[in-house]
């Protein structure tokens, strides 16, 4: 019988109301958040250094979180987890070796590197939307292969690119760009650095956090517009957006294209504030974290939104950075925090799928 | 208690959580007796039979009080697998077929006939040989009994809807110990010349000494079968009584539990005419599986409330669909002489049309999304309205106030029950689904409406409420509706005129005070009037 008649007559007792905002509050943001305890206090016990570890993971909150925000339109319009996410990365890494190469320093060289990275996002978003549009239902499957095949493709074209500024290729043979390029002299922590100020020791990243949440706010608007919202509508039910006039297939390519957008200017994001571009087969990677942070914020294949974006990405950074020093204090040597965050990331992936509703 | 008594359900009683859903319930079915279950969305007939298949749903919350008693033993059933141990079978409404499995292995399935083979002398039973002949043999039989000619070695993918359906009753009438069969509103999906062979198989089983449990909405069908009739309401047998002292409407009233009234519609100050048409299609086809149209020409008259019938399958789903640009159509429509682009819906919609669909929750609604939401989004996209002012249209922000403002008003208007215009829609009763349907519809502030199946799958009250909120709509505010529906009591309640489609094509129009005879004959292909419209 439907649910109606469910808990009439019987009054609901304290014990319900907990069970219900508990299983509002979702059994993997409940563990995490759990696990996220005990390391605080551990770490208490262990007597290490709070405040560095909380301005630690502030700083990893403001680095990730537009990655993360990368994964909500592509969700938003029916097109699934962006496994195809190092396709945006590239994109971003383009624009600041572009940025790089002409050794513009500071904000301008950081908006450079936006800005050169925008126009190939777009193209490469739109590639990959088309390939999209013809594997519907695979996207996921799909994308991950394409994420791997770009990464590999690039990588012969880091080798080959036309550039010669001798801080950027490889010393020995004079051409090729280098793993890791440097941005210590243009612009790295420039936005960590801005405005930033230290409250009871701990320091806050002000520019950092600023422009996440300014980012969080520009997508929390859009998904509120007429476009924002038909983008939703063709994710939600394809056959309700078609009948109300919508074209959904441009709808789920725009998605695409958004989250790619978002991914390079995430990575950028990224770099500034690791202090390194990462080429070759660093963005291999780059979409597991992303996917793990948005699913802990308790989104799903039919359900996400910027405050999924936002719990899941404070949670699963703070738990990274927290779970590297506590651990490794307590097991000396080992490198069990790195395994635990591989057994994280990817269970929280397949948890979610796992749940996920056929469509 | 006789000895002739086969089943008997004693002192029934179920209760979720507090609520009772069914309140001693006493339900007796003969050897050879056809027993109608009638009663309401909601009345508990689901539960009821969940109970007599021990569905797993039903333990898991508490079990029920009273006795099922087979031949005059309390039995406990438990489990589905021992319901059907007992002789007690099922015809679902939903077909529980494997498509891509010939007829008689869906029909054997899980009970093939194997002889032994080397291997599985040592591995065991799974193993054995399928005696292919001996199943067919048997499934044939089976198809027999229900007179049914179709070559058992087809695969059931690619079978009419109805033939499906009586695959599925010769495999519960194969079953050898079957003595009791369940029918849960079997013809709801059936066109009706398959339904009256349904209903004669019914005949003929219950004839062979067959129990027969016959659950459904559709009261003639009642009256024609049954030997004994219940009716239950919220929960209660409120009358039992057999087909002599039956007719339609005190049936219907029995179930519905209020006086069912029929009040002249509403004259308007001028009628509609062919000199003022709305809507011209000419040569209209829709490629919509199932719902084939191939090539209609129809004039609609400004202000009137059209009928679309028809049997299932003949395409009357299709002219809607197609015109509304769900489905691929070619052919010339014009409304108030301009062109609306097949294969569009923005197009059409743009025209002033607006549709609600026969699919509702794939077509009509957000089932995770609000009622405003579901209420307002195609107005905003078509017609940019509940948005705030911007200077790019694509980038206006929703305007929240303008979009209560709307859905209250709705929500008043239709009267649709619901805890606030937040709530999701998949939480809402079919009827109050469909008059957020409605709502979306009318939110268009549409001059023709399309409306399909309006009243499928909603109860009794709520029907005679759409067919209200439809006929207001069309008086008070002279917008033109095309209503398809199966139910051609229905049309008949509330069109100027209907159109019957017979095998894609309109086959004639009569206006609504028709004879019953003209309109059965023109839904089985033979137009008895010689000019049409």
């Amino acid at each position: 019988m439907p649910s109606p008649h469910r808990g009439l007559g019987v009054p609901a007792g304290w014990t319900d109301r907990i069970k219900k905002s508990l299983s509002g509050f979702g059994l993997p943001r409940l563990i995490i958040s759990g696990f996220l305890l005990l390391l605080f206090i551990l770490a208490l016990m262990m007597k290490m250094d709070l405040k560095i570890l909380i301005s630690d993971s502030l700083v990893r909150i403001g680095m990730n979180g537009i990655l993360v925000l990368a994964m909500l339109p592509s969700l938003r319009c029916g097109a699934g987890l962006n496994f195809g996410l190092p396709v945006g990365v590239i994109c971003g890494l383009l624009g600041g070796v572009i940025s790089l190469n002409w050794n513009i320093t500071g904000f301008a060289g950081f908006f450079t590197a936006i800005a050169f990275s925008i126009p190939p996002a777009i193209i490469a978003g739109y590639l990959y939307a088309l390939l999209l549009e013809r594997v519907k239902g695979q996207e996921m499957m799909v994308g991950t292969y394409v994420g791997f095949s770009v990464v590999a493709g690039m990588c012969i074209f880091w080798l080959m690119a036309p550039i010669n500024n001798p801080a950027l290729i490889f010393a020995i043979g004079g051409k090729g760009l280098r793993y890791t390029l440097t941005l210590s002299d243009t612009y790295a922590k420039i936005l960590n650095n801005f405005l930033a100020f230290s409250l009871l020791g701990v320091t806050i990243p002000t520019g950092l956090l600023l422009f996440f949440l300014l980012f969080c706010f520009l997508m929390y608007l859009f998904f509120r517009s007429k476009i924002g919202l038909a983008m939703t509508v063709t994710g939600a039910n394809q056959m309700y957006a078609v009948s109300s006039g919508i074209n959904v297939r441009n709808m789920r390519i725009s998605g695409v294209i958004l989250s790619t957008i978002l991914a390079a200017i995430g990575i950028i994001v990224y770099s500034q504030s690791y202090g390194f571009l990462q080429l070759y087969t660093a963005p291999l990677y780059a979409a597991f974290p992303a996917m793990a942070a948005i699913l802990i914020g308790g989104a799903s294949l039919a359900r996400a939104s910027i405050s999924h974006v936002l719990i899941g990405t404070i949670l699963f950074q703070t738990l990274l950075t927290i779970a590297l020093p506590v651990t490794q204090t307590i097991l000396q040597g080992s490198d069990i925090s790195e395994i635990a965050r591989i057994i994280i990331s990817n269970g929280m992936i397949i948890y979610a799928l796992t749940r996920a509703e056929r469509r | 208690m006789s000895a002739s008594t086969f089943l008997t359900l004693k002192n029934i009683s179920k209760s979720y959580s507090g609520a009772h859903v069914l309140k001693n319930v006493n339900l007796s079915v003969k050897a050879g007796e056809i027993h109608s279950l009638l009663g309401e969305n909601g009345a508990g007939k689901s539960t009821l039979m969940n109970i007599l298949f021990g569905m797993p749903v039903i333990h898991e919350t508490g079990g029920f009080e009273g006795e099922i008693i087979l031949d005059g033993e309390t039995v406990a059933i438990t489990s589905p697998r021992e319901a059907m141990d007992l002789g007690i079978g099922m015809v679902h409404q939903e077909f529980m077929l494997l498509p891509g499995f010939t007829i008689t292995e869906n029909i054997k399935l899980n009970r093939e006939i194997t002889t032994e083979n080397p291997i599985s002398k040592i591995l065991g039973r799974s193993l054995e040989t399928l005696d292919e002949e001996a199943m067919a043999t048997d499934a044939r039989a089976a198809l027999q009994k229900l007179s049914l000619t179709v070559d058992e070695s087809l695969p059931v993918a690619g079978l009419p809807v109805g033939y499906m359906q009586f695959v599925e009753i010769a495999r519960e009438i194969d079953k050898k110990n079957v003595r009791f069969l369940v029918f849960d509103e079997p013809t709801a999906v059936l066109t009706e010349g398959e339904a009256k062979r349904l209903l004669d198989v019914m005949k003929r089983l219950s004839a062979e000494g067959i129990g027969i449990l016959f659950i459904t909405h559709r009261l003639d069908e009642v009256l024609e079968v049954s030997d004994t009739i219940t009716i239950l309401r919220d929960g209660e047998v409120v009358h039992q009584l057999t087909r002599k002292e039956a007719n339609v409407e005190l049936l219907a009233e029995l179930m519905v539990g209020r006086k069912i009234e029929r009040p002249a519609l509403p004259r308007r100050k001028t009628e509609p005419t062919d000199e003022d048409p709305i809507l011209t299609i000419r040569d209209l086809q829709v490629k919509m599986p199932g719902e084939l149209v191939k090539g209609i020409s129809l004039q609609v008259r400004r202000g009137e409330i059209l009928g679309i019938g028809g049997l299932a399958g003949h395409g009357k789903l299709g002219i809607a669909n197609g015109v509304m640009g769900l489905y691929p159509a070619t052919g010339e429509v014009r409304k108030d002489d301009k062109p609306v682009s097949l294969g569009s819906s923005k197009s059409a919609l743009e025209r002033g049309m607006a549709f609600v669909s026969e699919d509702r929750r794939g077509v009509g609604l957000l089932l995770t999304e609000s009622i405003e939401m579901n209420i307002v989004l195609t107005a905003m996209q078509i017609q940019n309205k509940f948005l705030r002012p911007g200077f790019l249209p694509a980038l206006r922000l929703e305007d929240r106030k303008a979009i209560r403002r709307q859905a209250l008003k709705f929500i008043e208007e239709l009267d649709i029950r619901c805890a606030g215009p937040a709530q999701p829609v998949q939480r809402l009763s079919g009827g109050n689904q469909q008059k957020v349907c409605l709502a979306r519809a009318f939110a268009l502030e549409p001059d023709l409406l399309w409306v399909s199946e309006p009243t499928r799958g909603i109860d009794i009250g709520a029907k005679q409420l759409v067919l209200d909120l439809l006929v207001k709509f069309n008086r008070e505010r002279g917008v033109t509706v095309i209503m398809t529906s199966s139910e051609l009591a229905e049309l008949r309640k509330i069109c100027d005129r209907i159109a019957i489609v017979y095998e894609g094509k309109i086959i004639g129009i009569l206006p609504s005070d028709a004879s019953d005879l003209e309109f059965g004959l023109l839904m089985a292909g033979k137009n008895t009037r010689k000019e049409v419209g």
